[in-house]
């Protein structure tokens, strides 16, 4: 069909588009060394702003470039004056957790503004290819090729004849010694958010006319695709995110025409793993020296927990334990299994992103490789089903550690990028690996839940397996961390070069704080799995690993009563106030913004 | 003095006193040479001090010696056994604990779990190295926390009450309180806790006094001695001469990641190369005012 010219230069355009993303994240990770999860949400914005002006207003097409480049650096510069400033001061995790919530909030925005189906954006440029060699290329392409070229001659201009790209350049190299000279370094971050969002509202409205189709889910894409190509390129290194960028264009493209369109993304995530594994601080960088650390001072906040008395707890305990005797409807009881299942998952990454301070954001991955072993066990091998959750568990733990093993080596925002890539491979490997987990089509007729021979069928005994399942991993997770390893984990994540001095490897107990927080979150998406009845690999999705981070935020990192109490606020209090399903997860964006900002320890505390 | 000593390749072998002896350690940043060409010998129950201006070299050298850095060439022993590139977690586990320059306490962590990560490479539970099975029996142990588990925890909280004692009533009252809350003097003074806590045959200092003031660096410098003159072997980087002068068997000068200078007290105070290297190059101020500064 399409000859490798093609595939060549289908590669180069894309990589491009890329670019336009990734420059956008050097720029930032230069000056203010934070990743921007946000940017593909500006992405998104761009290619809806593009759309209005194309479809609605009609505008020419210089026009709407222009349109898309101003309002797409206007919401860059909102984000940073009243997202991100307010931090500065904060503790390292904060500026990353916020930039992951205006993500959030800003998707949300587009999908309640526009809806969540696709829609066409036309280039407005007549159709016509030229004959190239072997290829063909179209006006689009030259389009693309170039605002690409354009950009990077005007952005060169910029940092070099300037005086704010001159300050822009002092404060990559050293923020300090720029504002001991005098460097406005507020100003600087806000030009370079401007930037960075101009550029990347073009790149979105430029795919949305590459593949005439936009829709909201583009924006998680983006934001990997732009952090990929960053990343390949060096960290901060501008020049070297636009060659990172042709280079994933290029490996997509042929990967894309060797094995076919399911395998795009998995081999985007590939190269992040491999180059972040093998070369951190990206290909033109020697692999010697240590990653740059991501901002100082200490990762979260320093608290004193709230103390929670023990008659409370019991109480607490014997109150929801005697719940679904008293004549509650069974509605709130299958809220409640719901926030169960959660506390679970919660719990896991109290575990994970609190204790020893890894904050992954592929955490629902977890629950899917449960799922999957425990769906799979009981329909194929007839295993029994409470016998099948356990064995859920222990795969999570073992294959889910070993497939995120590769982060050990990272630290800090790295490991948020590398967990969120490693949640998406496994979720594209359950989609294509149809012999076992039956491809697209998902597990269906997964049989119900049930308990040495007894099927759990009533709302009720639900509830008791789900709330006593909880609490027992509650308390082996509360009785971890009282031992000497919950102290050696909180060690390595104060600080993990004084940890390592005093004979802690790091490989070792964060390899065995994701074998105990994996068989939690295992264990409930067992759960989930034989009471869902259906599975499918959109499952478990990204959307519930942020979730599942704002529970662990709401209740304090690492708290484990916090993780229980999180996970009844934010999945038991928008039931019980019936808000509607689209905005929930712009509520959890806010509430994880407000947090972040004004109570970043939660709420019982950092332990 | 350096000279005498040699620097090179027909550098003398290490006798077999030398506890801790380095060869010809260099590291290299790019175009720095940070250490350059570092021979030492440092004998059981010695301390020897590493002076010299800021940007000397000295902390690369100590994360040479603790493996949190690689060399680029040249050897480090340790009582004769070669250890050059080995990890950090490794050589604490030979019984090298450092301080840092400045500061690393676990901020979330009392004052007690602090001390009580010093002492982590003697606990039970840590010792099988087996991969796989190792961690898994660890992670069992740590739940089931069997009898002879919860003793030996109960017997390390006992000892390291003691060596907090040995900082008066500075950490003993705070024992509950995470580091955080702690003046920046009493963080470095945990810091000395942690170390002592691995029971160290090897211990190097990092600017222990940095921050404090003449009652508090009084304190740390008697401390010191006292260590000392347990047999504890140190290795001490400081800029208070004073406390240099008093404390050591030995001091040893760098500048520009060289060693220039190397012998007793006096002798090296006195030394044409040290006070131009405190001065800075070139300058022609006079040698009287350095030591004031120095000093």
């Amino acid at each position: 069909m399409s000859s490798w010219l093609d595939y060549t230069i289908n590669g180069l355009i894309v990589g491009n588009v890329y670019a336009l993303v990734a420059v956008g994240l050097a720029l930032i990770f230069g000056v203010s060394r934070l990743i921007n999860f946000a940017q593909g949400s500006i992405y998104l914005v761009g290619a809806y702003i593009g759309w209005v002006a194309v479809v609605r207003l009609q505008t020419p097409l210089f026009i709407t470039i222009c349109l898309v480049a101003a309002s797409s650096a206007l919401v860059g510069l909102i984000i940073e004056r009243f997202g991100l400033r307010p931090l500065q001061n904060s503790v390292r995790i904060a500026p990353l957790l916020a930039t992951i919530g205006i993500s959030f909030v800003l998707d949300q925005i587009v999908m309640l503004t526009f809806s969540p189906n696709p829609r066409a954006l036309p280039s407005q440029l007549p159709d016509i290819r030229f004959q190239i060699g072997t290829g063909t290329i179209g006006p689009l392409d030259i389009l693309i090729a170039c605002i690409g070229i354009t950009s990077a001659l005007l952005l060169f201009a910029f940092l070099r004849y300037t005086k704010l790209g001159w300050a822009v350049r002092a404060t990559a190299q050293d923020r300090d010694a720029a504002m001991q000279m005098g460097v406005d370094v507020n100003r600087v971050n806000q030009a370079v958010f401007g930037i960075a969002a101009a550029l990347g509202g073009l790149s979105g409205m430029l795919v949305g006319m590459y593949y005439n189709q936009i829709d909201t889910a583009m924006s998680l894409q983006a934001t990997l695709k732009g952090v990929v190509a960053e990343v390949v390129g060096g960290a901060g290194n501008v020049p070297g995110a636009v060659v990172g960028s042709l280079l994933l264009g290029l490996v997509e493209s042929y990967g894309v025409a060797i094995f076919g369109t399911s395998y795009r993304n998995l081999f985007a995530f590939l190269l992040l793993i491999v180059v972040l594994v093998f070369r951190p601080n990206g290909i033109f960088a020697s692999a010697k020296q240590a990653p740059p650390e991501p901002l100082t001072g200490t990762f979260v906040a320093p608290s004193r927990p709230v103390q929670i008395p023990r008659w409370a707890l019991v109480i607490a305990f014997m109150a929801f334990a005697l719940l679904p005797l008293l004549p509650v409807s069974s509605y709130v009881l299958q809220t409640l299994i719901n926030a169960w299942l959660f506390a679970m998952l919660a719990l896991s990454l109290t575990l994970v992103a609190g204790t020893i301070g890894q904050v992954s954001l592929g955490h629902a991955a977890l629950l899917a490789i449960g799922a999957y072993t425990s769906a799979l066990l009981s329909l194929d091998f007839s295993v029994p089903v409470s016998l099948a959750i356990i064995c859920g568990g222990l795969m999570s733990a073992a294959l889910g550690t070993l497939l995120i093993s590769p982060s050990f080596r990272l630290r800090g925002h790295y490991v948020s990028i590398a967990t969120l890539a490693i949640g998406e491979i496994i979720s594209l490997i359950i989609l294509n690996w149809e012999t076992v987990t039956r491809g697209p089509i998902g597990v269906s007729g997964i049989p119900p839940l049930s308990l040495f021979g007894f099927e759990l069928v009533s709302a009720a005994t639900i509830y008791w397996f789900s709330f006593s399942v909880m609490v027992l991993l509650a308390l082996l997770q509360v009785r971890l961390l009282g031992s000497h390893l919950g102290r050696s984990f909180r060690a390595i994540r104060d600080d993990d070069v004084a940890a390592r001095a005093y004979g802690l490897s790091l490989n070792r107990y964060k390899a065995l704080a994701f074998i105990f927080g994996g068989f939690a979150a295992g264990v409930s998406g067992g759960i989930a799995a034989h009471l869902y009845s259906y599975i499918n690999h959109e499952t478990f999705n990204t959307q519930q690993s942020i979730l599942a981070l704002t529970i662990v935020i709401l209740g304090g990192l690492g708290n484990v009563a916090g993780a229980i109490v999180g996970s009844v606020a934010l999945v038991g209090l928008p039931e019980v106030f019936r808000i509607a399903a689209e905005y929930r997860i712009l509520i959890y964006g806010i509430v994880l913004l407000l947090l972040v900002r004004f109570r970043p320890q939660g709420l019982l505390g950092t332990i | 003095m350096a000279e005498e000593i040699g620097t090179g390749t027909n550098a003398p072998v290490a006798s077999h006193a030398s506890l801790l002896s380095l060869r010809g350690l260099t590291r290299r940043f790019g175009g720095l040479t940070a250490v350059d060409g570092i021979d030492l010998d440092l004998a059981k129950g010695q301390l020897v001090s590493i002076i010299g201006p800021n940007g000397a070299g000295k902390t690369t050298l100590f994360n040479l010696v603790t493996g949190l850095d690689r060399p680029d060439r040249g050897e480090v022993r340790l009582d004769g056994q070669a250890i050059t590139g080995f990890s950090p977690e490794k050589l604490a586990g030979n019984g090298i604990a450092r301080t840092f320059q400045l500061g690393r306490v676990f901020g979330n962590l009392s004052v007690m779990e602090n001390v009580l990560i010093g002492a982590h490479t003697r606990l039970r539970a840590v010792k099988p190295a087996t991969p796989l099975i190792g961690p898994l029996l660890e992670l069992g142990l740590a739940l089931l926390r069997p009898a002879a588990v919860r003793a030996e925890e109960e017997q390390l909280r006992e000892e390291v009450r003691g060596i907090l004692a040995r900082f008066g009533e500075r950490l003993l009252p705070r024992i509950d309180q995470p580091a955080y809350s702690l003046s920046y003097a009493n963080r470095r003074r945990i810091e000395i806790a942690r170390a002592l806590a691995l029971r160290p045959r090897l211990l190097l200092l990092d600017e222990p006094t940095a921050g404090m003031n003449p009652t508090e660096t009084a304190e740390m410098q008697a401390l010191v001695a006292e260590l000392k003159a347990e047999g504890l072997t140190i290795l001490l980087i400081e800029h208070k001469l004073d406390m240099v002068m008093r404390l050591s068997d030995r001091v040893i000068v760098m500048d520009e990641g060289k060693k220039i200078a190397e012998g007793a007290g006096e002798d090296v105070r006195n030394d044409a190369r040290v006070i131009e290297a405190y001065l800075g190059h070139g300058s022609s101020r006079p040698a009287a005012d350095e030591r004031e500064t120095a000093a």
